[in-house]
């Protein structure tokens, strides 16, 4: 069955209607103390404006005799105001430094050690999200999982040019320097979505490089971490398709407890499961998987098959994200073929070329992309 | 008098007790004879006249701001409302790279560049800056780079890499086309003319003044377009080297910041900043001397704390070298580190208090007179104000974690290069249009021109705190419907073109005012420095008697009577024989020797035409064209530097000073 697709308007969709809201929001330990620090700086910067141009309006409008009217004259030498004006100024700023730098020792780096590392590359125009090493290893594209509670440690790494990380109610951002291997910390107190979005202008599409973080509570996390770390099943003779969609999958929630219960379908329950519609969309997901090897393994990774690309995100687990083209689209059947033949026209001057498809090459692709949950 | 201690009467006058006297009609004829430009094309290209140098940068550089603005709004129409269309990013790449290329470089000092070289030998008593053709010279190289990146543009191949052009991004690998080498070509045309002009201002400061003119009663605009000046001198040549070692990268296959190879991309950063943030103060405190000698003029009394606001100037400067990581607190350099930039960053505010303080004192202790010019002056203050508090929200390091690279960066940097640049640059338009042009500016237009420009201006600005602070990030062609950014870049498109037609209002005014406005005397505004004891425009030669000065406003001295000491504008050295000014010292400017100024020459034009050439073959690959072209500049040189009699200054001149001496 394919996995819940996770909708834009998702109900634990940190945020709401400005989900980059940093200024309001803060989920974290990471950009809390900061959060506070804005509105102290805030308030008194307001306040700071509020009284010159009090003190201004008062030097322009207050009353003066009108025998003094446009006569010359220096009737006052006071250079005591000035003194005044500036020791008081001095004293705020020096306070507001003091303040920004106890903050920046507070932000700087985790209270405790991270419980969990990831390394995050930014390419043009998405992000490669790598967990684990060894034989624990995998990779997964524009959508980061996290445990919440817990301090996670990224590691920012980029394979082209200068990008930037920042999931603005999580933490603030970090640039991905090629060649540098830069760090952060970022901690998530509640579950739920939040968003992410590269700041560092790279190209023509920087401004669709927008990744997920999916913070979940422990058990949730470890499911998805195991799940993940499982290859693709092939969808060959020899072991049935799982891919009969079903019609209660399609506003599944984040942490969905039924989804990590769900054990791996074996041969016989699926021959048993499985009516004759399934030979139809088996034979389809067959040729789509031909297909794919042939027009999209060069590029893309999908781990338990042949496909080996290193260019573009790894599609092992691809019905499991929330969104397509770094947060451009919403992950639909539809939009999965949209995006293949004719991704120049939703995100022009991405990597990926618009793939010339036969309707019978868009079922078959559709039905093997369907398969990769 | 005799002329000439030599027995032969045909060597030049090395030694000479110069004339002192009053000037008449007759004098003045032939001073004016004397120091005008021939007419026609041959005067166009070959004056040295600072005061057509001048109005030559003034409005080449608002014709710069306006192709910058037209930019803007082309951008603001395409980010109005989610999902725009009207540009492809490439396109709306090109135009926010060349908007702020055009805003930084081809304007902003640009125009100070103007009213300096236009006023400074008026404000000092001098008759032209120290070096006449070099300053013709920074002019042409500064027209030539622009001319240079708006030809590139029209054909698509304008630097698109963002202004700050980061590599690896410009570098050849990822901007393959000649954009990157364009703006390259550019950067070092600008930097001579910089640096040229630079070195012309510091000199004229330290050699040019009026007899009496001690360096403390020089004008605050000459303070801080010394200040600029000296800083340019230093920063400039890291910019350069950035640029030029890029270029090499891209077209030679050197490694500077080729990662594959080794290098290092924040080098690049590290350069350019050391540059950029020297540079954004150079273009901010002449604006600020600007409001600092035009508020006195409409608040009927001197400045108070002249000194603690030259001070400032130059302690704010100083502290401007060593605030540049704070454009770098999201690079991943050690939290230690970035502490002391930050700190630093939030000290430079307090020069900045110190004047802000003077000028609200001057107001508050004179008696204000509602002209435009005051209007700007006055607004200024506010917005200066605004901006410097954004600015020291970002200078909170993990503040600035969340504010950089969004677009409350933006609101910053235009509440502070719009606030304390074109304000100023307006008001102090309208307040020496009378001395450009010899008629006023028409009052009530200019008074709404004043507030449509500082309404807009709010309206549109003040919104991108907002959309920063909501996550919106800089440089993005277009967003989703879902982010919540919409509201406020609407609010902000609508209030930039409000802005914009303010600045119409503004065209409006200079154009019919200057055949039309109402003439103008010496002194319209009854202001106090010596630039108004002149006639408006001034003839050619500025003081036909050079000036002995005995305070900071010498125009006021009767009225404020603080001194028995009164200035002498009406009698004094003559300098007639030829193109002649006086040379004083350093700090009491007291006279020291006559400088034979050079006349008007062809050479500063060409050698920027062929410098122009020479880098336009570089980036044509063509190498034989580069080549002659540098041939050329070496013939234009040797032009220019050929010795000639009449500039011969072999021997300091002992001036009889029981006139003009302390």
């Amino acid at each position: 069955m394919p996995l819940a697709l996770k909708t834009a308007a998702s109900p634990s969709d940190a945020g709401g209607s400005a989900p980059f809201n940093y200024f309001l929001h803060s989920h974290g330990p990471a950009s809390a103390p900061t959060l506070y620090l804005g509105w102290v700086l805030a308030a008194i910067c307001a306040a700071v404006c509020v009284l010159i141009a009090g003190l201004l309006a008062y030097a322009i409008w207050r009353r003066r005799a009108a025998s003094e009217r446009d006569v010359i004259g220096d009737p006052g030498r006071s250079l005591r105001w000035i003194g005044i004006g500036t020791a008081l100024s001095t004293v705020v700023l020096c306070g507001l430094a003091a303040y920004a730098l106890t903050v920046l020792a507070e932000v700087g780096a985790p209270p405790r050690a991270a419980a969990l590392s990831i390394a995050v590359t930014g390419y043009d125009w998405w992000w490669r999200i790598d967990y684990g090493d060894g034989a624990q290893r995998f990779s997964t594209a524009n959508e980061l999982h996290i445990p919440v509670g817990v301090p996670v440690r990224v590691r920012l790494d980029s394979a082209d040019v200068i990008h930037a990380f920042w999931v603005p109610q999580l933490a603030g951002k970090t640039q991905m320097i090629p060649g540098v291997s830069n760090e952060q910390w970022l901690q998530a107190d509640a579950p739920g979505l939040y968003r992410g979005e590269c700041t560092q202008f790279c190209g023509a599409q920087h401004a669709h490089m927008a990744f997920d973080v999916i913070a979940q509570s422990p058990a949730d996390f470890a499911a998805w971490r195991e799940r993940q770390q499982r290859g693709a099943a092939p969808p060959s003779p020899d072991i049935a398709a799982h891919s009969t969609p079903s019609p209660d999958i399609a506003a599944r929630p984040t942490s969905s407890p039924d989804i990590a219960a769900r054990p791996a379908p074996s041969p016989d329950m699926l021959a048993q499961s499985a009516p004759s519609g399934a030979d139809a969309s088996q034979r389809l997901s067959i040729a789509g998987q031909a297909l794919f090897m042939d027009r999209c393994a060069g590029c893309h990774t999908v781990r338990g098959s042949e496909a080996r690309g290193e260019h573009g995100p790894d599609l092992t687990h691809l019905l499991d994200r929330r969104m397509l083209g770094a947060g451009l689209l919403t992950n639909t059947a539809a939009h999965r073929i949209d995006w293949v033949a004719r991704v120049q026209s939703y995100k022009p001057g991405a990597r990926m070329p618009d793939i010339a498809l036969s309707a019978a090459d868009r079922a078959d692709l559709g039905a093997y992309l369907d398969t990769l949950q | 008098m005799p002329t000439s201690p030599s027995a032969d009467r045909n060597a030049p006058a090395l030694m000479r007790v110069p004339e002192r006297g009053r000037a008449d009609a007759a004098l003045k004829r032939r001073l004016q004879a004397i120091w005008e430009a021939p007419p026609g094309w041959r005067g166009f290209l070959s004056t040295v006249d600072h005061k057509t140098i001048g109005l030559r940068y003034l409005v080449t550089a608002f014709i710069f701001l306006l192709l910058g603005g037209v930019e803007a709004l082309l951008m603001r129409v395409q980010l109005a409302g989610p999902n725009g269309t009207l540009l492809t990013p490439e396109q709306y790449n090109q135009l926010f790279t060349m908007h702020g290329v055009t805003m930084i470089f081809l304007y902003s000092l640009p125009m100070l560049s103007g009213f300096s070289n236009y006023l400074w030998p008026l404000l000092i008593g001098s008759r032209d800056m120290a070096f006449p053709r070099l300053n013709a010279l920074s002019y042409w190289v500064f027209l030539f780079a622009g001319l240079l990146l708006y030809a590139s543009f029209s054909l698509g191949a304008g630097p698109d890499a963002g202004w700050f052009n980061y590599v690896p991004f410009s570098g050849r690998e990822f901007s393959p086309g000649p954009n990157a080498d364009v703006y390259a070509m550019g950067m070092l045309l600008l930097g001579v003319s910089t640096t040229v002009g630079s070195v012309n201002f510091i000199v004229t400061l330290f050699r040019m003044r009026a007899p009496g003119m001690s360096i403390n009663r020089v004008p605050i605009l000459v303070w801080g377009t010394l200040t600029a000046s000296v800083a340019n001198l230093l920063a400039i040549p890291a910019v350069s080297l950035a640029f030029f070692l890029l270029w090499m990268d891209r077209q030679v296959g050197t490694h500077f910041f080729d990662v594959a190879a080794g290098g290092k991309p924040l080098l690049w950063q590290h350069l350019f900043w050391i540059f950029g943030h020297p540079w954004v103060y150079a273009v901010v405190l002449p604006a600020m001397g600007i409001v600092s000698d035009g508020l006195p003029t409409f608040c009927r009394r001197p400045l108070v704390g002249y000194s603690a606001v030259a001070l400032s100037t130059m302690a704010t400067m100083l502290l401007g070298f060593e605030v540049w990581i704070h454009h770098m607190f999201a690079t991943g350099l050690p939290n230690l580190a970035l502490s002391f930039f930050g700190a630093a960053s939030m000290v430079i505010s307090i020069p900045s208090a110190v004047t802000v303080f003077a000028w609200i004192a001057t107001i508050w202790l004179g008696k204000p007179v509602f002209k435009t010019p005051f209007l700007f002056f006055a607004g200024f203050v506010l917005l200066f104000v605004m901006g410097g508090v954004s600015g020291v929200m970002t200078a909170a390091v993990p503040l600035d974690w969340q504010l950089n690279e969004t677009y409350f960066v933006v609101a910053h940097l235009h509440y502070v290069l719009l606030g304390i640049n074109v304000f100023p640059v307006i008001g102090g338009i309208h307040y020496w249009f009378p001395k450009f042009s010899g008629r006023m500016m028409h009052e009530r237009l200019g008074a709404w021109s004043f507030w449509v420009m500082f309404i807009g201006f709010n309206i549109g600005f003040f919104p991108m705190h907002i959309s920063g602070l909501l996550g919106m990030p800089r440089r993005i062609y277009t967003y989703a419907a879902d982010s919540g950014w919409s509201t406020a870049n609407l609010v902000t498109t609508l209030g930039s073109f409000l802005f914009a037609f303010g600045i119409l209002m503004f065209i409006a005014n200079v154009v019919w005012s200057w055949r039309r406005g109402a003439v103008a005397g010496d002194n319209p505004w009854q202001a106090p420095t010596l630039e108004w004891s002149i006639p408006s425009p001034p003839p050619a030669y500025n003081f036909a008697v050079i000036p002995s000065i005995e305070s900071r406003y010498p125009l006021w001295e009767d009225m404020l009577d603080e001194t028995p000491q009164r200035s002498e504008l009406d009698e004094g050295l003559l300098l007639t024989q030829g193109r002649e000014t006086i040379g004083s010292t350093a700090l009491d400017a007291l006279p020291d020797v006559i400088l034979k100024m050079p006349g008007d020459a062809y050479s500063p034009f060409y050698l920027a035409l062929f410098m122009t050439g020479a880098l336009v073959g570089l980036l044509l690959h063509a190498w034989w064209l580069a080549a002659a072209m540098t041939l050329a500049c070496a013939a234009s040189l040797v032009c220019w530097m050929w010795p000639s009699a009449s500039l011969l200054q072999r021997l300091p001149i002992v001036v009889d000073t029981e006139a003009g001496g302390a």
